[in-house]
């Protein structure tokens, strides 16, 4: 290859996409190294202080794309408080001097503010994608500069994210200029919007693939929308309430008719179960189906659906579909690749709405299924043992037992062997997270089978330190390990601190870990920053080494302490 | 003379920050046993079950989808209605659950609360409660069943009666002490 032209490497390169292989090649050779940096449009930041925007800029002056992640997982949780970081606005105001031409920026889980998007929305011309999932500090008044600025917008995207409104102007911020729009998901604003202006914008949105309604927009404007966009392939409904003899629900049913592009259905977020026998007709082609958000729906509702959904690969759906439901699943989505249940009432103890019964009859059905998330109330080891033998394609795995230390109700052991199965079957594992009683015996199994694992989540779980050595010395492709309530102390945690550099990140809270042996950590590895998370009453630092830290995040950096941490978080 | 506009008498209570102290501790309380008290206030199930101790970020549900996948139990409503209530004369807005209150009188105890020292220091005025709704009009309150309120209400403002008159939405007196004392 030292042959060729730079051009022809750079166009070589071109076909390498991923993110990990281009990482590899940059590497191999100065001369690959420079010519990678410059043809790079595309870069993944898995964690937003391992680097500075400064760093990025002067190493990537093509960038197009940009993927940050903030804050650390456990912060779904409530597990973080409130303003621990993850600010985006540093980013797009270096991006934004540098004359980077940003085109795509996608958000996880951090901060963003109305002048973020303002800024963004203003200094980038060829700005086409914003994608924020689980992201919080906006309002719609950031959404509407984006809606009002970004003359080529293609896509926006907005999931899950904590959004304050201030009613609704932001979607008449769209210029009528505005033809190029491809993806509109705006499930998670609470507020009014201007239905006209919707209907406007859809009717002059020629590309439109995706929309994703929130809750306000009612049953006669979605019958409207699908009138103007019966080529959409990805459709979240808002409100669907309606009395079925009315003529604005026939009128539905016949538009529904129409759109055979119509793969992915989500939302429902209101919903009369009457009027769901209109969505049949749709139901064949469906790949993917979430109701997770539509507890109007009961068990018979959700699986005189499901019947329907021959083609489906991936279902998200609540437990109320209950194991009758799963089992309905089973026997009809042969397609199934990925599962995911969630508790429609995690408090409730008394309705046992899904088992481990179903989750065998669903392993024993759907012969491709590779990724699981499910919510139940009990597991035994024999039904584990019994999925492990009829699935060994799992690369995602997440069990959550509700009472996070409940035993095999039926032999009272900890489920170690359950899940030793699970690891020792599915060789492809990249993704596990564990529930219910479990001993250091669990952990030896996941050391010695889970070679692929990357990610491991632990809670209530373990007898010792034991139990974090195995995996620490067992996972060796482990990039991130999130740990809370576990007896693992400063033994586990010093034992082999050279290990993490090779992952993103380690959190264990509520743990056994000394101050003093973070102090030593944070001392040995300059490359990590071991941040301490402090929310008690003692504000001092220079407390007793022996004190036991309550949250602790360690992350790898190349540099150094972040600038922007509150005062209850230590930098070590 | 009495204080007139809410027609319920004052009681002492501060127009203070959400919280109460300002002390450290207060600040540093963690976030999610802020959240998980609120929820354990709110929640509408059995007793039982509010008592019970419920570990901080566990069931490993997302804030998100707790806010907005649990399904009603009884068909009674888990969501929340806040709405910012502004008080001329006072410094600060406020933010009131509507979910909260059954009724006119019990929301009038609630923004008396809210704004007992204001309403004290206004020298003998009288006031006006109005909301804004859906279509962005301003109306008075208590005309309309307390759950068309809830649905319609936007914000709230407790005017002075005094601006009320160039502001279109005077009534007799007799109506309002009338709404205003159910």
């Amino acid at each position: 290859m030292n042959y060729f032209p730079d051009e022809v490497v750079e166009h070589v390169f071109d076909f390498i996409t991923s993110h990990k292989d281009r990482n590899s090649v940059s590497l191999v050779c100065k001369s690959w190294y420079k010519i990678e940096r410059y043809s790079r449009q595309r870069v993944f930041i898995g964690n937003c202080y391992s680097i500075t925007p400064q760093r990025l800029i002067a190493r990537f002056p093509g960038l197009k794309s940009l993927t940050l992640k903030g804050k650390p997982h456990f912060a779904d949780f409530n597990l973080v408080p409130h303003d621990w970081g993850g600010f985006v606005y540093p980013w797009i105001k270096a991006l934004a001097k540098s004359r980077i031409g940003l085109e795509e920026l996608r958000l996880k889980r951090m901060v963003v503010s109305d002048d973020s998007l303002e800024l963004l929305s203003k200094y980038f011309p060829n700005f086409k994608s914003l994608v924020l999932v689980s992201c919080e500090g906006f309002t719609t008044d950031g959404v509407a500069a984006i809606a009002a600025n970004c003359r080529f917008l293609r896509e926006l995207d907005l999931q899950e994210n904590e959004v304050e409104d201030h009613r609704g102007h932001w979607l008449s911020c769209f210029p009528e200029s505005c033809t190029s729009l491809v993806s509109l998901n705006f499930a998670c604003l609470k507020g009014e919007i201007n239905l006209a202006s919707l209907e406007r914008l859809v009717a002059r949105s020629p590309n439109l693939k995706s929309l994703r309604l929130n809750r306000v927009v009612p049953l006669d404007t979605l019958q409207k929308l699908l009138m103007r966009a019966p080529q959409l392939v990805d459709l979240g409904i808002g409100s669907y309430v309606d009395d079925p003899s009315s003529e604005v629900f026939s009128k539905l049913k016949a538009v529904i008719q129409l759109c055979n592009s119509i793969r992915s259905l989500s939302g429902f977020l209101e919903v009369a179960p009457c009027c769901m026998s209109a969505i049949y007709p749709i139901c064949e082609n469906l790949t993917f189906l979430n109701l997770s958000y539509a507890p109007g729906l009961q068990g018979n509702d959700l699986t005189k659906l499901v019947q329907h959904c021959r083609k489906l690969q991936r279902l998200w759906i609540l437990d109320c579909i209950g194991d009758k439901g799963l089992g309905v699943v089973a026997s009809t989505c042969k397609e199934l690749q990925e599962l995911r249940v969630f508790p429609s009432d995690p408090f409730d103890a008394e309705n046992a709405a899904v088992t481990e019964e179903s989750l065998v009859l669903i392993s024993a059905g759907c012969p491709k299924l590779n990724s699981l998330l499910y919510f139940c109330h009990q597991m035994t080891n024999a039904a584990l043992i019994t999925v492990a033998k009829n699935c060994t394609n799992f690369i995602r795995f997440r069990l959550c037992i509700l009472d996070p230390v409940k035993a095999d109700p039926v032999t009272n052991q900890p489920l170690d062997e359950g899940f030793g199965a699970i690891v020792r079957s599915n060789k492809s594992l990249k993704r596990l997270s564990l529930s219910g009683l479990l001993t250091d015996q669990v952990f030896l199994y996941i050391g010695m089978y889970a070679k692929k694992l990357e990610m491991l989540s632990i809670a209530f779980a373990g007898d010792s330190n034991k139990g974090m050595l195995y995996v620490l010395n067992g996972c060796k492709k482990l990039r991130k390990l999130e740990i809370r309530d576990c007896p693992f102390g400063d033994v586990a945690l010093l034992q082999d601190m050279g290990k993490y550099e090779t992952m993103r990140s380690l959190w264990m809270s509520s743990c056994e870990v000394t101050l003093g042996a973070c102090k030593t950590l944070a001392k040995k590895m300059p490359s990590l920053n071991v941040e301490i998370i402090n929310e008690s009453e003692q504000l001092e630092f220079s407390l007793d080494d022996r004190l036991l830290v309550d949250k602790m995040y360690l992350y790898r950096t190349l540099v150094g302490h972040r600038k922007d941490a509150p005062e209850y978080v230590w930098l070590l | 003379m009495a204080k007139e506009g809410l027609g319920l008498e004052i009681t002492e209570l501060r127009l203070g920050l959400p919280g109460g102290g300002t002390e450290k501790n207060e600040k540093k309380r963690v976030f999610s046993e802020i959240s998980e008290e609120e929820e354990n206030e709110k929640s509408n199930g059995p007793p039982e079950l509010q008592s019970k101790s419920q570990v901080v970020g566990w069931p490993p549900v997302c804030s998100y989808r707790k806010k907005n996948s649990f399904g009603d139990k009884d068909g009674s409503k888990t969501s929340k209605f806040y709405v910012k209530v502004s008080m001329d004369g006072a410094p600060f807005l406020r933010k009131i659950d509507l979910a909260l209150h059954k009724g006119y009188s019990d929301l009038a105890k609630a923004l008396e609360k809210l704004f007992g020292e204001a309403l004290r220091d206004a020298e003998s005025c009288e006031f006006v409660p109005i909301y804004e709704d859906k279509d962005g009009d301003w109306m008075l309150a208590g005309d309309v069943p307390w759950e068309m309120f809830i649905e319609s209400c936007k914000r709230l403002r407790i005017m002075k009666k005094a601006d009320a008159k160039g502001f279109g939405v005077l009534q007799s007196r007799e109506a309002l002490d009338g709404t205003l004392k159910e």
